[in-house]
């Protein structure tokens, strides 16, 4: 079972066999958070769907599942991780030239080719903005087949965004995006917007009847988030939340990442809002 | 050019939505336009609310002061959205400083020409104190969420 219009690439080969892949370039997107340029030692390029995610280790040593945040179109390969301990440490401290093991793609991708035509509003919170990133940059690619393109975007404080080159570039205007971010807490050195980011949604400008929504983030962000644009006119089912749970084998065989009758890891991460609220706050799920 | 009156900025302000002509027209009777310099302050902690702001450009921010840990940030209104409450229920004070982080315009209406008005047409107090009450119900959703520090605790 897959959201409806998913992507899903199936990876060559036995699924639960990893890739090396080299790491070009890292970037300190904040204190706890990097991101890794990372590219295949076969040559072969990963063919993936913007909202997929590998599951990335260290030869060695455990893994863990992290989205793609690069274009999935052009360019090389990304992913940002956040140093949570254990196997995130070691991702978030690697360094050029050494070597990482790459599972996958897997999961349900955003499709935001489903939007084409009418506005495209994407909703990020913290590192959330990520796994969006990989949509936003296929957006940009084509993006006369979209009308709007909005980026909502909401960190805890100023020093605690990711993407900074990029949010300037798309403040000064590039590729046409109606950008607004605001934080949680700030100091005098910021002039933007101080508050959550449902604050954001009023002034986006979109059509709610013509919108796609994709959101990222923090669970209960989501929650909140999709109640906000359910109350701005969006329907449900035109909202895509990628949820985050404990994914292990990667391809619905282990159970670890289930909701339920779902599977995040193959069911998701990317999933239609109006098929989990309902799961969203059931307790011990 | 034309210029846009305050009743006709006020007739599209989401705040004033659907309001009639007349009540849009005894409210503009309270308003002035004010233009407030990147860094100045429209409000400062302890002083009394006297008005009541709908930003029109620019940005307030909300500030506290912490002698132990400086100047904070809590909250902030942008174009579109409205300072605050202090004017419609007591003790008419402000909690915090008002400061414009970039160059602010507002309209400013008269705390006691807008609560006499409010008075002698209840149903335009009703309509204001619901709209008000709104505000503050949606705000404080929103302070409730930051709370939970959602980005620091994946």
């Amino acid at each position: 079972m897959t959201a409806a219009g998913a992507t899903r690439l199936h990876p060559p080969g036995s699924p639960l066999v990893p890739r090396p892949f080299r790491v070009l370039a890292t970037r300190q997107e904040t204190a706890d958070t990097t991101t890794l340029t990372i590219e295949p030692t076969d040559g072969i390029p990963l063919a993936f769907a913007a909202g997929q995610f590998t599951m990335l280790g260290t030869f060695g040593g455990a893994e863990a599942p992290i989205s793609v945040t690069s274009s999935p179109v052009a360019g090389p390969m990304e992913q940002t991780i956040r140093d949570m301990g254990g196997v995130t440490h070691d991702l978030t401290t690697a360094e050029p030239g050494d070597m990482l093991t790459v599972r996958g793609p897997y999961g349900t991708g955003w499709n935001i080719t489903d939007g084409a035509g009418g506005d495209l509003v994407f909703v990020a919170g913290g590192i959330g903005l990520a796994p969006l990133r990989s949509a936003l940059l296929e957006a940009l690619a084509n993006r006369a087949a979209y009308r709007r393109v909005a980026v909502l975007y909401g960190a805890r404080t100023p020093h605690e965004q990711v993407f900074r080159d990029d949010l300037a570039r798309w403040a000064a205007g590039d590729g046409g995006i109606a950008l607004g971010v605001t934080v949680d807490r700030a100091d005098r050195g910021w002039t933007g917007p101080v508050g959550l980011v449902t604050d954001l949604i009023p002034g986006a400008g979109f059509d709610p009847d013509r919108t796609l929504a994709l959101v990222c983030g923090p669970e209960v962000m989501m929650r909140f988030v999709a109640a906000a644009l359910i109350d701005a006119g969006v329907p449900a089912g035109r909202i895509r939340i990628s949820l985050e749970r404990n994914m292990k084998c990667g391809i619905g065989l282990c159970g670890h990442c289930q909701l339920r009758e779902l599977f995040i890891c193959t069911d998701g991460p990317v999933l239609p809002y109006d098929k989990v609220a309902g799961l969203m706050t059931v307790r011990e799920l | 050019m034309k210029m846009r009156s305050i009743a006709d900025y006020l007739s599209g302000h989401p705040f004033f939505a659907d309001l009639d002509a007349a009540s849009l027209s005894e409210l503009a009777g309270c308003a002035i336009n004010e233009h407030i310099r990147a860094g100045d302050c429209l409000f400062r902690e302890g002083h009394r609310a006297d008005h009541f702001y709908v930003v029109t450009r620019g940005r307030i921010a909300l500030e506290l002061f912490s002698p132990a840990t400086g100047q904070h940030v809590l909250d902030s209104a942008g174009e579109g959205e409205i300072l605050d409450w202090p004017w419609l229920i007591p003790p008419h004070r402000w909690f915090f400083d008002g400061r414009a982080v970039a160059p602010t315009s507002v309209i400013s209406l008269d705390a006691a020409c807008l609560r006499g008005k409010c008075d002698a047409d209840p149903r335009l107090g009703y309509e204001l104190a619901m709209r008000a009450a709104q505000t503050m119900s949606q705000r404080l959703q929103a302070t409730r969420a930051r709370l939970l520090d959602m980005y620091g605790t994946p």
